[in-house]
C-alpha cells in the first residue's frame, strides 16, 4: 500500500484561549482531490497554515509521503513539495507573469538565466495542463482567472506535488471555475495531490474524491464524496439540519418604489463603470443583480446609497433624488427611506473598533431618539436599543459593549442587517448579504430579507453568489461590463443561462466577438481583483 | 475578546514603560559618574517636594495639557497635528493683541478675551493646513511642520518690527497692562503669613486647562460631532457610507486642535511672561505629541502625562542646577520616556498580553469568535 501524500496526526493549535484546531487527523492519498469544508472560523485556514509553515502546531505530527516532516516555515513546505494558492493572490501587480513566477526562486544573482529557464518550463506546463498564460503580460493587465493560473504555475514551478487551494472559486465566473476544475483534474491525472478548501457544497460534490468536514476546530467527519450528499455535509458543518433553499411565498408586487433611468457612472480615472442602466423595483419584491464582481454592481449600490456621483435619473417614490453628490450623501438617502447593507461590512458597514452599540447608531446617530438634548447623545438609550435589536436578531454574544471586531462574521452581519432593517425602510439595498457568513446565519439573514419584502418593501439584492440570487430574488437582472444584459424570472432560467449572461453573451446571439468577451472578462476580473 | 483587563492597559503598560525608561536613565547617569539615586531624589524634591517645585511643575504641565490635547483631538480623526508649536506661537500673538490693544477693566474679562484671541489665532493657523488636506490632499504632517517654521519667521518679523515698542532693544512686545495680569497660585493660595508657591509661574490657567480636558472629553465621547470624528478616524470608507463628510470633519477637528494649541499662550504669554517674546513656546508643541501618545489620546491620560512631563522639566532643571549633570542629560531622560511610552509601547504590551492570556481561563466554546481565527 502506498503511503498517504499527507498525513496529519493529532494536530492542535490554540490562539490564546481560542482552540482553532483540536486534535485533527487526516490522510490524503496521492493522486486524489481532497476537499476540506467548513464554516468560516471552523479552522480550515489555520490547519492549512500549519501545513504550509505559517504557524507551528502546539501538538501533532505532519507526515509527507510516509516520512515525518517538520515544517517550521514556508520554505520548508516548498522543499517538501507543498504549494499553496491563497484566496488573496500574492502577486506583484506591476511585474510580468514570468517575473512573478521566478520571484523568490531565482537561480542566481543574474535574472536572465532564471527567466529563460522559467519561460521554457512555463511552455511545457502550459501544454501539459491547459495552463496557458502570456508570460510577458503584466499581472495588473490580466483577469483574476489568469492570475489564479499564475499562482498555480508558481507552485508547480517550485516543484509542488501537493497543491493546496484556499477558496479558489470566490472570484471566478462559473465558466472560469469550470476551467479551473479541468486544470485540477489534469493535475490529478499526472499524480498531483490536491487539497481544496471551500465552503461551497456544490464544488465539493463536483470535483473531490474525499471530503473532510470541520466544525469549531474539530474534524467532524471524513467521507468519500460519492457516498454523501449536500444535505448531509451541511448538517455535518453546522451541527443541525439546515434549510438549503429559502422558503418564500410568491411575491405580490405593489406600487413602483424605485425607478432608475439611464444611469451612468464614471470613476476617478475616467473609466465608465455603469453605462446607462434602467430598471424599476416595486414594493414587495426582491430584484436580484447577478454578475461577476467588478461589473458595476458596487457602483450601483454606492450611487443609490448616496456616496458615488452619477448621471441619469433616479426616482424614489416618484420624487427625483440628487445624484450629483452636492446636495446628498448617505445621510440624506436614509432620510428618503433608503437603507443600505453595504457589500463590505468590515470596511464600510461597521467600525470594527467601535462597540456594538456605537455601530447600531452608525449612520443614524442623529436620530432624535438617540439624543439627550441639543448637545449630548443619549448613550444609554442607544445601548438599550442595541440590546433590543441584538435580541431580535439573535446576535451572539448579546453584549452591546463588545467591539464589532470581536463578533464572528455572521454576527457582525446580523448587527448591520438589524440596524438597517429595523429602520423600516421603503427600499433596502443589500450587497453580498452572506459573504463570509456561516450557514446558520445565512438562513436567518435570508429569512429577514424575505420578511421585509412581505411587509411590502422594495429590495435590491446584489450578490456574486448565483445560488443566493436564484433562491432569493423575484426577478433577476444580470450585469456585465456596466450594462444590464437581461432580466429573467428565477423560475424560467437556470445557472447556465445566467452564467452566459454574466460573461456578456446574450440569447439574441453573441453581443460581442468571442475575443472581445474574453478581454472584457479579463478587464472586469482585473477590476474585481483590485477591489480586493 | 479583551486581551487584557482595562486597568492593565491604562496603568500597567505606561508604568512599566516608565520604570524601564528610569532604569536606562540610571545607567546613563552611572556611566557619567553620578549617583542615580541622588539624582532621582533631587528631581523628586525639586519638582514635587515643595509648593515651589509644584508651582513650576504645574506651570509646565499646563502648557503640555493644551498642546497634548491638541494632538489628541486631531488623532481621534487620525490627523497628526505636528504643528502645535506654530499654533501655540500664533496663540501668543492672539493673546498679545487682545491684551495690548483692548483696555480691560479686570483680569477675569481679559482672560475670557485672551482665551478667545488665543483660540482663534491658533485655529486660524491650523485652518490652512487643514484646508489643504481636505481639499487638495496635501499631507497634514508635512504642512503643519512647515507652518511651524512660517510661524516662527512671522513672529520674528513682528517682534523686531511692528510689535516692538520704539526705542526698545528687546525683540518683544511691550509689557501687558496690569489689569490683564492673571492671578498666580501664590496670589490664590497664600493666606496671611503663609505664602505658598512663592515666585512660581503657575497661575489660574491651570484650571482652564483642567476645564479644557473635561470639555474635550465631553465633545469626543458624548456629542454627535465627537462620534463622527472618531468614526472618521477609525474608518474613512465607513464614514463615507454613513454620510459623514470628510471635509467638514477634517476642518472642524483641526480648528479645535489648533485652538487648543493656541490656548497654551494664556499660560505662558499672559500668565507668565506678561508680554510676547521670541520663541515663547520653547518646544512645548512637540512635547504635546509625546503627552498625547502617553495619555492614549484620552483627556485624562493627557492631564496625567502632562504632569509627568512637567515633573521631568522642573526636576531636570533642578538637577542641572545642583549637580554637575549637564542639562543635556535631561533631554536624554525625556527622550527615553518618550521612546518607551510612545514608540516602544508594544515591547511592553505584547509580553503583558501573553501573561494575561495565560492567566485567563479558556472561554466557553460558543464564545469563539471569527476574529481570533486568522483569516485566510
Amino acid at each position: 500500500m502506498t503511503a498517504p501524500a499527507i498525513e496529519l496526526k493529532g494536530i492542535s493549535k490554540a490562539f490564546g484561549p481560542v482552540q482553532a484546531n483540536k486534535d485533527i487527523s487526516i490522510r490524503v492519498m496521492p493522486g486524489t482531490i481532497h476537499g476540506i469544508i467548513g464554516e468560516n472560523g471552523a479552522g480550515k485556514s489555520t490547519l492549512m497554515s500549519i501545513l504550509y509553515g505559517f504557524y507551528k502546531a502546539d501538538a501533532g505530527e505532519i507526515w509527507i509521503n510516509g516520512q515525518r516532516t517538520e515544517i517550521p516555515d514556508s520554505q520548508a513546505a516548498i522543499g517538501a513539495g507543498i504549494g499553496m494558492v491563497f484566496q488573496h493572490f500574492k502577486l506583484v501587480e506591476n511585474f510580468t507573469v514570468l517575473e512573478n513566477i521566478v520571484l523568490g526562486a531565482e537561480d542566481s544573482a543574474l535574472l536572465m538565466p532564471s527567466l529563460s529557464r522559467a519561460r521554457r518550463e512555463l511552455k511545457a506546463l502550459a501544454e501539459e495542463y491547459e495552463l496557458s498564460v502570456d508570460p510577458d503580460a503584466r499581472i495588473e493587465d490580466i483577469g483574476v482567472g489568469m492570475q489564479q493560473r499564475v499562482e498555480i504555475l508558481k507552485a508547480l514551478y517550485r516543484g509542488a506535488d501537493i497543491l493546496i487551494l484556499d477558496e479558489p472559486t470566490g472570484v471566478l465566473t462559473p465558466a472560469e471555475a469550470d476551467h479551473l476544475f479541468r486544470i485540477l483534474e489534469g493535475l490529478k491525472r499526472e499524480g498531483k495531490t490536491i487539497i481544496l478548501i471551500t465552503h461551497k457544497l456544490r464544488e465539493i460534490m463536483e470535483i473531490t474524491d474525499t471530503v473532510s468536514v470541520m466544525r469549531r476546530g474539530e474534524m467532524t467527519a471524513t467521507v468519500k464524496t460519492s457516498e454523501t450528499d449536500p444535505a448531509e455535509l451541511a448538517e455535518l458543518m453546522v451541527g443541525r439540519k439546515v434549510l438549503l433553499r429559502v422558503d418564500k411565498a410568491p411575491a405580490t408586487p405593489g406600487a413602483t418604489i424605485l425607478q432608475v433611468r439611464d444611469l451612468h457612472v464614471t470613476d476617478d480615472k475616467g473609466v465608465e463603470r455603469i453605462k446607462g442602466i434602467s430598471f424599476d423595483i416595486r414594493a414587495g419584491e426582491i430584484l436580484g443583480i447577478a454578475g461577476v464582481a467588478g461589473n458595476g454592481q458596487s457602483e450601483l449600490l454606492e450611487v443609490l446609497g448616496g456616496y458615488e456621483v452619477a448621471r441619469g435619473e433616479v426616482l424614489m417614490n416618484g420624487e427625483p433624488i440628487d445624484l450629483s453628490g452636492s446636495k446628498s450623501d448617505g445621510r440624506s438617502r436614509r432620510r428618503r427611506g433608503i437603507a443600505h447593507v453595504p457589500e463590505d461590512r468590515q470596511r464600510e458597514g461597521l467600525i470594527m473598533d467601535f462597540a456594538a452599540w456605537e455601530n447600531v447608531a452608525f449612520g443614524y446617530h442623529d436620530d432624535p431618539g438617540y439624543q439627550s438634548n441639543a448637545l449630548l447623545m443619549d448613550n444609554s438609550a442607544i445601548r438599550a436599543d442595541t440590546a433590543r435589536k441584538m435580541e431580535r436578531f439573535d446576535v451572539r454574544p448579546p453584549n452591546p459593549a463588545l467591539a464589532a471586531k470581536n463578533f464572528s462574521g455572521g454576527n457582525q452581519q446580523k448587527i448591520v442587517v438589524a440596524r438597517e432593517i429595523e429602520r423600516n425602510p421603503d427600499l433596502l439595498l443589500v450587497g453580498q448579504p452572506t459573504r463570509g457568513v456561516d450557514i446558520g446565519a445565512i438562513e436567518f439573514i435570508h429569512q429577514q430579507i424575505v420578511a421585509l419584502r412581505d411587509q411590502g418593501k422594495a429590495i435590491l439584492l446584489v450578490s456574486v453568489e448565483l445560488d443566493e440570487i436564484m433562491s432569493l430574488s423575484d426577478r433577476i437582472a444580470v450585469m456585465f461590463d456596466g450594462r444590464i444584459m437581461g432580466e429573467r424570472l428565477p423560475s424560467e432560467t437556470d445557472a447556465k443561462e445566467l452564467g452566459l449572461l454574466m460573461a456578456g453573451i446574450t440569447d439574441t446571439g453573441r453581443a460581442h466577438g468571442v475575443g472581445e468577451v474574453e478581454e472584457n472578462l479579463a478587464h472586469a476580473g482585473g477590476d474585481a481583483a483590485k477591489e480586493v | 475578546m479583551q486581551k487584557m483587563p482595562a486597568w492593565a492597559e491604562v496603568v500597567l503598560v505606561p508604568l512599566i514603560s516608565l520604570i524601564l525608561a528610569a532604569l536606562i536613565s540610571a545607567i546613563v547617569i552611572l556611566a557619567i559618574g553620578e549617583n542615580p539615586w541622588t539624582a532621582l531624589k533631587l528631581m523628586v524634591d525639586g519638582a514635587l517636594g515643595s509648593t515651589y517645585g509644584w508651582g513650576y511643575t504645574l506651570y509646565y504641565a499646563t502648557n503640555f495639557v493644551f498642546t497634548g490635547l491638541a494632538v489628541a483631538v486631531a488623532y481621534h480623526a487620525r490627523l497628526f497635528n505636528i504643528g502645535g508649536e506654530g499654533q501655540a506661537a500664533l496663540g501668543g500673538l492672539g493673546v498679545a493683541l487682545v491684551c495690548l490693544y483692548i483696555p480691560w477693566p479686570h483680569w477675569s474679562l481679559a482672560l475670557i478675551g485672551a482665551t478667545a484671541g488665543a483660540a482663534i489665532a491658533g485655529a486660524a493657523w491650523a485652518a490652512i493646513p487643514a484646508f489643504l488636506q481636505a481639499k487638495r490632499g496635501s499631507h497634514i504632517v508635512i504642512t503643519t511642520i512647515m507652518f511651524n517654521f512660517i510661524a516662527a519667521a512671522f513672529l520674528n518679523y513682528l517682534l523686531v518690527g511692528p510689535l516692538k515698542p520704539t526705542g526698545s532693544m528687546d525683540p518683544a512686545t511691550a509689557g501687558f497692562p496690569q489689569t490683564t495680569f492673571l492671578p498666580t497660585f501664590q496670589d490664590m493660595f497664600s493666606f496671611g503669613e503663609t505664602v505658598l508657591f512663592r515666585g512660581t509661574p503657575a497661575n489660574v490657567t491651570f484650571f482652564v486647562a483642567v476645564a479644557a480636558c473635561v470639555l474635550v472629553w465631553l465633545i469626543i465621547w458624548r456629542t454627535r460631532l465627537g462620534y463622527e470624528i472618531r468614526a472618521f478616524g477609525h474608518s474613512q470608507p465607513a464614514a463615507r457610507y454613513a454620510g459623514i463628510g470628510p471635509t467638514w470633519i477634517i476642518m472642524i477637528t483641526m480648528l479645535m486642535s489648533g485652538g487648543l494649541a493656541g490656548l497654551m499662550a494664556i499660560n505662558n504669554v499672559m500668565g507668565e511672561a506678561e508680554r510676547l517674546i521670541l520663541n515663547s513656546v520653547e518646544g512645548a508643541g512637540f512635547i504635546g505629541i509625546a503627552v498625547a501618545l502617553m495619555g492614549r489620546s484620552h483627556p485624562f491620560g493627557v492631564l496625567l502625562a502632562a504632569i509627568l512631563f512637567g515633573f521631568l522639566y522642573q526636576g531636570g532643571a533642578e538637577l542641572a542646577f545642583w549637580t554637575t549633570i549637564p542639562r543635556e542629560l535631561i533631554v536624554v531622560i525625556q527622550a527615553l520616556v518618550i521612546l518607551f511610552t510612545g514608540a516602544l509601547d508594544n515591547m511592553v504590551r505584547m509580553p503583558l498580553e501573553a501573561i494575561f492570556g495565560r492567566l485567563s481561563r479558556p472561554p466557553k466554546p460558543d464564545r469563539r469568535s471569527a476574529q481570533s481565527e486568522p483569516s485566510a
